[in-house]
């Protein structure tokens, strides 16, 4: 069938194998061997992520990812746009995680106009916020699906539950539910919504009873700890030579947090502790001790929100001459650079690099580090002779988002 | 003792003498040391398991294209140390060849920190940067078929990729 965009186009089956062409050779297989493909719509795989898997009975051999499926060209979409108009692209790169994304990005192009130390104070509190929240949902759907992945249904439901309202409390901020284009280079969209932070407190005194719930209902379950304590045990060494970050290097048992170590917004004036892996379940660095850490940053970021509606309602509470606007520039120009500037995403360091030249509004190159494209790349180094079922639990304990890793 | 960029500087140079250093920009916010390709992967073990430094994360790899004028690739490499709470950029430079047949050379550092692979293959892919020692230098997220390296800035996309039309 040829249409009038495709005048040329006929149906090849070769096609596939010469776009993304196997890397085992399926002629030359051992005995026992078989060459399995899982994705990229593959429930499990979390998006879409292809799988190459070499097998010999239930063990997996070897496991290659392939990715590119969801790629959208962030990277040459932004050398040709302003950068206040690049924020909805960076929205859509971590689209479970979008508030945090954007958190990140405008604080560096804050830093290189030099106004980063301008932003009010009740602006910074509200990004906090909107990011703690957005982080809370986004561990919600990592732990659901992670409980999803590996057989549990109720917990994926309840966390889902949470989230709605969570999803709710941001449509209401920003009028959409996960692609905001909320904070801006300089300060926000708008103030908080009249009676917001009221709501916020609600919301969090539901929420302490249920994340107490989840944690009875997912990680202290004994059936998910049978199924995940010792499987794809990460060692410390290893994560830290490839470059992994967020809960997965502290389930590795490292007390290392961007938002400690860099102190960036205003984290250092807000009290919170950095959970890691202990091993409690089995071995450091297991599937348990990823999940155990996404949970107790839940019960952390709950203690940040709290903090933030103090702060929002007492020093820095809302007053009539208050412009979230008022330092967001005319014109975003940076003078001539290179600035490298990262942060903690829910999935670990989020770090976007510029090079400006100082004569136009648009970045001559923006290279993003991804935290998903990172972490991912370790699959294949922990998943050699482990089940097929436990592949899926080790993917699944590593929380990635395809919009991330293929941008 | 915190260690600045001069004194990470210096102590490049004396290890490997103080021609390895091509330049140098001090001037910016996040000063960068340019570094020769050949010795580029000697300084990184050096960075990495020297005990004052310990440069143990690859924060980012960024290949840049500086466009046909001035016909240079630079690749640049954000070192982080944990330990010190460290921060050191390194770059390369290479000439940009055709992005045909005659594609730039600089070395792999998979050996060095593992994050360099993947990043290292994005750069292959969007650039064509062949990594000298890189053990599966494939493109990562563009079909393997794609014909040229999109973010080089005198790129134009091929017309159709496998009978469709790319251009819309």
């Amino acid at each position: 069938m040829t249409t009038q965009a495709t005048p040329n186009y006929t149906y090849n089956p070769l096609h596939l194998q010469q776009s993304e062409p196997l890397v085992f050779d399926a002629g030359n297989l051992k005995r026992g061997e078989i060459i399995i493909n899982m994705g990229p719509q593959h429930p499990s795989t979390h998006g879409v992520l292809r799988l190459e898997i070499l097998t010999d009975g239930e063990i997996v051999k070897d496991v290659i990812p392939h990715m590119g499926y969801l790629h959208r060209c962030y990277e040459k979409h932004a050398e040709k746009l302003p950068y206040n108009q690049v924020i909805p692209f960076v929205d859509r790169m971590d689209y479970l995680a979008a508030m945090n994304s954007e958190h990140a990005y405008a604080m560096g192009v804050e830093r290189m106009l030099g106004i980063d130390k301008d932003i009010p104070k009740r602006v910074e509190y509200i990004r906090v916020l909107v990011a703690e929240l957005n982080r809370l949902s986004s561990h919600f759907v990592a732990i659901g699906t992670y409980g999803l992945d590996i057989g549990a249904f109720t917990p994926f439901l309840w966390v889902m539950r949470d989230r709605e309202h969570i999803n709710r409390l941001l449509e209401w901020v920003s009028g959409a539910r996960m692609l905001y284009n909320y904070i801006w280079v300089g300060g926000l969209f708008y103030d908080l919504p009249v009676g917001f932070e009221e709501r916020c407190k609600d919301f969090i005194s539901y929420l302490k009873p249920k994340l107490i719930e989840l944690q009875k209902v997912i990680i202290d379950n004994k059936i998910f700890i049978e199924r995940t304590a010792n499987i794809g045990v990460l060692p410390l060494d290893l994560a830290i030579n490839y470059g992994i970050t967020g809960p997965m290097l502290r389930g590795s048992g490292l007390k290392f947090d961007l938002r400690k170590v860099d102190a960036y917004s205003v984290y250092p004036e807000i009290d919170f502790d950095i959970p890691v892996g202990t091993g409690a379940m089995g071995t450091k660095g297991d599937c348990w001790d990823r999940t155990h850490v996404r949970v107790a940053e839940c019960f952390e970021s709950v203690k940040i929100i709290e903090q933030c509606i103090t702060q929002l309602l007492g020093d820095h509470k809302r007053t009539r001459e208050f412009d979230p606007q008022a330092v967001v520039p005319k014109k975003i120009r940076p003078k001539a650079m290179d600035f490298y500037v990262r942060a903690e995403n829910p999935k670990g360091e989020l770090g976007f690099f510029f090079r400006t030249t100082g004569n136009t509004d648009v970045p001559f190159r923006c290279k993003v580090r991804a935290p998903s494209f990172v972490n991912l790349s370790v699959l294949q180094a922990i998943s050699k002779n482990v089940m097929i079922a436990d592949l899926v639990a080790i993917l699944g304990s590593f929380d990635i988002v395809m919009g991330e890793i293929d941008r | 003792m915190t260690y600045t960029f001069q004194d990470i500087k210096e102590a490049i140079q004396t290890q490997f003498g103080a021609d390895v250093v091509v330049a140098e920009n001090t001037a910016l916010q996040q000063p960068q040391l340019t570094v020769k390709k050949e010795s580029l992967k000697d300084i990184c073990f050096f960075l990495r398991d020297d005990a004052r430094f310990y440069f143990d994360q690859l924060s980012c790899l960024t290949a840049l294209d500086n466009g046909v004028e001035k016909n240079t690739l630079e690749i640049i490499y954000h070192l982080y140390s944990i330990p010190f709470h460290l921060f050191f950029i390194l770059k390369v430079e290479s000439e940009r060849g055709d992005g045909k047949e005659a594609l730039p050379e600089i070395p792999s550092m998979v050996d060095v920190w593992h994050t360099a692979d993947w990043h290292e293959r994005e750069a292959f892919d969007m650039y064509g940067i062949k990594f000298s020692g890189h053990p599966d230098l494939r493109r990562i997220l563009l079909p393997a078929d794609w014909e040229g390296y999109p973010l080089r800035k005198d790129y134009v996309e091929q017309e159709f990729y496998h009978g469709i039309k790319v251009a819309y």
